[in-house]
């Protein structure tokens, strides 16, 4: 790499790119808090408002998490500082890039699960109430319990990698004192 | 009253009884070809359930309609959604109320060809203890000796408190239910 690419090479996140990251993240966290509450509550009409609730945000999440994927490869995010690469073991190497990726893995497998389960519950999901969503599985028990569990285990291992992303995060701006996190707060460059 | 003269009544009513039924005999229900379904829409999303168990007395001569009757039972016991979820709320009070209104019935009151195989049959639908007047749509398609009555009626669920209380909300679920139904029956003439 030249002297000059360096120079223009970004060292922050674009705009698009972190408002994806912030909108994304909050999404996520109030979708698990929602799923940990509903299942617990009886059958009843608030409870079938806060799945499908649950549901059309999961979609939206989906779709959103498509367009983030499809911007991450055509808008190249800022390589680590070079300070902050060096400072790093290589077993951290390793934990930054397997947990964004199986994080990455999660925001599709999560919201599938859960389109599964629905489809195989014999709910169907109709986004927003209006438009139905094509089932992708049949319906039925055996399956329904398959994907409810694989929903609900993908979902907290998701939650698990979140919170060791926020651990490391922390890390970095408290511990190291490096000023990673600037990247990925919105504001001046 | 002397042994003749009660005899003699005896057989004059029969006589009268049998002037009052349609020519032909009864028709019978084939139960495992027949079915009941409904569509319920929750939130925008389409809910298919079924009952599994009910039965009808058919005295329906497709020639004289005018003189055909129907009269349909339904087990409200056995409704169900394939979810042991909702199975088990059904039957409850809200619902169904199953152990209060273990059936629901259908009465015609008059029947009217439409020609092509078609028929309008109003009658009284009585679900959860109200009655309600309808015309239900059938159309008759006929196969060697068994004839298919199949059909679609949609009520209103509220008209019946099927879901009662914090369940009635139309936003949640949609009053307008679908009811769609196919009899199997044997011994019916050509229509």
């Amino acid at each position: 790499m030249t002297r000059s690419s360096l120079a223009t090479a970004p060292t922050r996140y674009g705009a698009t790119a972190i408002a994806l990251h912030w909108l994304l993240g909050l999404a996520l966290i109030g979708l698990l808090g929602f799923g940990v509450y509903m299942t617990d509550l009886p059958l009843s009409p608030t409870r079938m408002k806060l799945y499908n609730w649950h549901k059309w945000t999961g979609v939206a999440l989906l779709a959103l998490s498509l367009v983030r994927v499809l911007w991450r490869f055509t808008h190249r995010p800022p390589a680590l500082p070079v300070a902050v690469e060096q400072a790093m073991p290589g077993w951290q190497k390793l934990a930054h890039h397997g947990t964004h990726l199986a994080m990455y893995l999660l925001f599709f497998a999560v919201p599938l699960t859960g389109w599964a389960y629905s489809s195989a519950a014999g709910f169907p999901i109709v986004f927003l109430g209006r438009f139905p969503l094509p089932d992708f599985v049949p319906v039925s028990e055996s399956l329904a319990e398959f994907f409810k569990l694989g929903h609900a285990t993908l979902a907290f291992t998701l939650a698990g990698l979140v919170l060791a992303h926020v651990a490391a995060v922390l890390k970095h701006q408290w511990v190291d004192n490096d000023g990673l996190l600037q990247r990925m707060l919105p504001g001046r460059g | 009253m002397p042994k003749s003269s009660f005899l003699s009544g005896l057989a004059l009513a029969s006589t009268l009884l049998l002037a009052a039924l349609p020519a032909q005999a009864q028709q019978q229900l084939v139960p495992a070809q027949s079915s009941i379904e409904f569509t319920a829409k929750q939130m925008g999303v389409p809910m298919q359930g079924q009952f599994k168990k009910f039965d009808a007395q058919v005295a329906f001569d497709p020639a004289k309609p005018a003189t055909s009757r129907i009269r349909f039972t339904v087990d409200t016991g056995s409704v169900t959604m394939g979810a042991r979820e909702t199975d088990a709320e059904l039957p409850k009070p809200v619902w169904f109320n199953v152990v209060k209104f273990p059936q629901a019935t259908f009465e015609s009151s008059s029947i009217k060809a439409l020609g092509g195989g078609k028929f309008d049959v109003a009658g009284k639908l009585t679900i959860k203890g109200s009655a309600v007047d309808v015309t239900v749509p059938v159309t008759l398609a006929q196969s060697g000796a068994s004839t298919t009555a199949t059909g679609t009626l949609p009520i209103k669920r509220l008209a019946f408190k099927i879901g009662d209380g914090e369940w009635s909300d139309t936003s949640m679920v949609a009053d307008e239910v679908q009811v769609k139904f196919k009899l199997a029956l044997t011994g019916v003439g050509k229509v």
